[in-house]
């Protein structure tokens, strides 16, 4: 058994910076990870990070923006505490020796994206995310924190109290990949799940394949609620063949998208008469795919994205990663011609239900970056801004889960006074309840109140257990199989367009991918480096976090931020102005509400018609 | 389909047809091998379309029958615009699921992926599986231990990135609360522009004699990332002389050999030869002001 006083699973942007905090708070700090840190997809950002940094800007415009962006199911207190400090904390990176990029006077350079009032995304080129991965990766280095890499982590050990408000999480589970060993890791102070986004529940992604939603999933089965999960970002500008991102920088600097009659479709047809290219993703994601179904798309499945006319010298100055994607996994020259693109599954705005402080319900469990829900993205995340949260809500998670004292959290999580639970959904399945028998969750101890350690050693036990049924059976179904299935039916029913009917087949589809888990095996037949195994495991995870997509789009009967519904198009401010809360309750997802808090600091951030 | 070797405990399954429901997809396909059925199932994949034909690399030392190095071929259905790391995903998904490699973003920007694919150092991600010739041999990163079939150890070369202090370092940092950035001038920025790319693949190391002969010698990614360090102007001159005693070392900067195939495979096309080169010209300098 391994022992520190906090431990960070997850080691990308949000990981990492949650470590370097909670190591300068005082704690004995270790980073659990599945790949190694600089493999991590925060490494695959491109755009920027908006922080208000010149004269002229301010955070109040930036969190304005963002609550607007967010079609106001942002939470207030979140939303400005990302605009207060990400400014320090982007200068911050700078004096790790980020190479941001540079004015004429030796600033950092920032650019307009959509919608930002003013032009403060802070950025490195178009390779952001990969500088500040590295950049923050080299600190935890130097402080000499503890990593332990190519660890995947497989499950939380949590009491077992019936109110998961009453349950402590003492550490996790996780088996070394290169070995196949599964050991326990004690956490004295608090468990951190830094893993990323959930990407890989659909099959036409921006993400890595790396992205599965694992601390969705084991945090969701031990009693923390999963929040605002049907709000899922499609990025306007993915490459038709991979999914490769294509960052919105292109807009940002100018470029221009064309149907396929060369029309400049954002102003021609009315979608965004002020913004054009430059409206917000959900937008510009919607009018493309209306453009393709309308016969106006290229090849009846994208767009064009033009950006020869901003002239070499400009492109190669800062968009320059840009034209090596598009000539390796296109082979297009964005100097000599426009790029495909069309949407693709991009960023869940939702995730683990936390406090700014980065705290679940659950005592010592914590959740940062794309894997939490603060909230601060709402209905939708304007380009640029999750690397300010990976920042500023990983430093915060890392110095509460330290001991350091943040003030009372203004945000509630988990099953408050002030919760309202779904009583009439109309669900096509009984979702949940199959698939218990892997599922792990909250380590029962049997009702008897027992220490950290018992704790651990009987969920390490069950994991050993659970590993041994998947190697031990020898026929059945194999995870790629199921994997593909569930990933072709998000992408065609629980898209950029949603029909009740739509996702009510997705549910049952879902339900199918639970029930064949029963049967599923695991072939290689060794332990060492055995992705096999470890891929059957985030397929698992892949199920439970797309069943509660699936669930928050068809409870959310109204059309907000990236997620549009067929039967009802208008904003619904009356009864939606509120957050979909998801729980595993005893294997069957309980479905409750919570109010969203749009009073800040100063004023009220009243629903205004979206308009850009 | 694929020439699969037996697995140890697939060496006391019953030939018995009635037994398949008990049998592993891998057994059943070594079976079907056998009865000559995969030769059919080949030609039925060809019928249907064009097929790529690959030969990996295999290896675990803890299953019997891979113990002994070893090449399975796969035919992997073609469509264009496929690359090397589509190909052996699909003969993994579909064929074997035992096949192992390290892969995540698939564009190239984790370095997970960096192969040896017809005898080069190549990011399996970003390479298009058309321009190869045919059968492609994909093989791990050579000068490394192979873990199992494509993955090699890499804590040689994290140990070799950590050893230059791959941190920036200044005594005078101002506190960030007050807002002021430490100015750098475009020109000094685009001068560490490429050596700030380096996704730690590795294929730089693997490609290069002098590591292979050296296990001590710093190779072309640590002295690189050294590089973007030592240039960039916002470090103190007393730093940047630290760095180049680092790497004036007996296993830095002297020993490369100039002989380019770091800067031949670097799949983010750094100069990392003339790097060395730079570094080594810097540190002639910084000894010649001290006589």
């Amino acid at each position: 058994m391994y022992e520190h006083d906090v431990i960070v699973v997850g080691a990308g942007g949000a990981g990492l910076r949650a470590a370097i905090a909670a190591h300068e708070a005082g704690a004995d700090t270790a980073l659990v990870t599945k790949l190694h840190p600089v493999r991590s997809h925060t490494g695959a950002a491109e755009g920027g990070i908006n922080a208000a940094l010149q004269e002229g800007d301010d955070w109040e415009l930036h969190a304005y923006d963002t609550m607007k962006g967010s079609d106001y199911l942002g939470d207030a207190p979140a939303v400005e505490t990302l605009a207060q400090d990400s400014p320090e904390d982007t200068m911050r990176l700078e004096h790790w020796g980020m190479p941001f990029s540079r004015e004429e006077d030796g600033t950092v350079s920032q650019r307009p994206f959509g919608g930002l009032s003013y032009p403060r995304t802070t950025f490195a080129g178009a390779e952001t995310g990969h500088h500040l991965l590295h950049t923050m990766y080299e600190q935890v280095v130097k402080r000499g924190i503890q990593v332990y890499d190519e660890w995947y982590v497989m499950n939380l050990a949590v009491t077992d109290e019936d109110d998961p408000n009453d349950r402590t999480c003492h550490g996790v589970v996780a088996y070394d990949v290169q070995t196949g060993q599964i050991e326990g890791f004690k956490a004295n102070s608090g468990v951190i799940l830094a893993t990323g986004g959930p990407g890989q529940a659909f099959d036409h992604t921006t993400n890595a394949v790396s992205c599965t939603g694992d601390g969705h999933a084991i945090a969701y089965r031990a009693g923390a609620p999963l929040e605002d999960m049907e709000f899922i970002q499609f990025h306007p500008t993915s490459l038709p063949s991979t999914g490769v991102l294509i960052s919105e920088g292109v807009r940002g600097e100018g470029g221009i998208l064309y149907n396929n009659e060369g029309e400049r479709f954002m102003f021609e047809y009315g979608y965004a008469n002020n913004s054009g290219e430059l409206a917000s993703r959900d937008v510009v994601a919607r009018a493309e795919l209306t453009e393709v179904a309308e016969g106006r798309g290229v090849n009846d499945e994208y767009v064009h994205l033009d950006m020869r006319h901003l002239g070499e010298e400009r492109i190669l100055d800062r968009l320059e990663n840009i034209l090596h994607l598009a000539e390796d996994f296109e082979g297009v020259d964005g100097l000599v011609e426009p790029m495909p693109v069309k949407p693709g599954q991009h960023y869940a705005m939702g995730g683990i239900d936390v406090d700014e402080n980065g705290q679940t319900c659950i005592n010592g469990l914590y959740a940062a970056g794309e894997a939490a829900c603060v909230s601060v993205h709402g209905g939708n995340r304007l380009g640029g801004n999750a690397l300010p949260e990976l920042i500023v809500f990983g430093k915060r998670a890392g110095r509460h889960a330290a001991g350091e004292d943040l003030g009372e959290p203004q945000i509630q999580t988990g099953y408050g006074d002030d919760v309202e639970d779904e009583t009439d959904a109309d669900l096509p399945v009984q979702p949940g309840e199959a698939g218990l028998e892997t599922a792990g969750g909250v380590a029962a101890d049997g009702g008897v109140a027992a220490d950290a350690e018992g704790i651990l050693e009987r969920t390490v036990e069950r994991e050993r257990e659970r590993v041994d049924r998947l190697m031990d059976r020898n026929e059945g179904i194999q995870h790629a199989e199921i994997r593909q299935k569930l990933q072709k039916a998000m992408t065609d029913h629980v898209n950029v367009f949603r029909t009740e009917e739509g996702i009510k087949k997705a549910l049952r589809v879902i339900r199918e991918c639970r029930e064949q888990y029963q049967d599923v095996y695991v072939d290689d037949p060794s332990r060492t480096f055995n992705t096999d195994l470890q891929q059957t495991y985030e397929t698992r995870n892949l199920i439970d976090v797309a069943e509660t997509i699936a669930l928050g789009a068809l409870v959310r009967n109204e059309f907000r931020g990236a997620h549009w519904r067929q039967e009802n198009q208008e904003r619904d401010d009356e009864n939606w102005l509120k957050h979909t809360l998801i729980s595993w309750n005893g294997g069957e997802p309980r479905i409750f509400y919570r109010p969203v808090i749009l009073e800040g600091e100063e004023k009220t951030y009243e629903p205004k018609e979206r308009s850009y | 389909m694929s020439t699969q070797q037996q697995e140890p405990e697939s060496q006391e399954a019953p030939a018995d047809p009635e037994m398949k429901g008990t049998q592993s997809p891998q057994e059943r396909r070594l079976e079907e091998k056998e009865a000559g059925l995969d030769a059919q199932a080949e030609a039925d994949a060809e019928a249907e379309g064009e097929t790529v034909h690959i030969k990996v690399f295999r290896y675990d030392p803890e299953v019997e029958a891979k113990q002994e190095p070893r090449f399975d071929d796969f035919h992997v259905p073609f469509e264009k615009g496929m690359t090397v790391l589509d190909a052996v995903m699909y003969a993994r998904d579909e064929f074997d699921s035992s096949l192992t490699f390290r892969h995540s973003c698939r564009q190239a920007v984790c370095g997970s992926d960096a192969f040896f694919v017809n005898g080069r150092q190549k990011l399996g991600c970003k390479t298009q599986l058309a321009d190869l010739e045919q059968p492609i041999r994909i093989e791990p990163l050579p000068h490394q231990e192979v873990v199992k079939d494509l993955v090699v150890d890499m804590d040689h070369f994290y140990d070799q990135m950590h050893a230059v202090e791959p941190y920036f370092q200044d005594e005078d940092t101002p506190d960030p609360a007050d807002l002021e950035e430490q100015r750098q001038s475009p020109e000094n920025r685009e001068k560490i522009k490429m050596s700030s790319r380096c996704i730690w693949c590795g294929a730089c190391m693997s490609s290069c004699n002098i590591a292979a002969g050296d296990n001590e010698y710093l190779g072309p990614a640590a002295i690189n990332k050294a590089y973007k360090f030592a240039m960039d102007d916002r470090e103190s001159e007393e730093i940047k002389e630290h760095r180049l005693r680092i790497l004036e070392q007996e296993h830095g900067v002297w020993r490369c050999q100039t002989q380019f195939s770091c800067t031949e495979v670097c799949p983010k096309d750094i100069p990392l030869t003339e790097h060395i080169q730079e570094l080594k010209r810097e540190a002639v300098k910084k000894n010649l002001k001290f006589w």
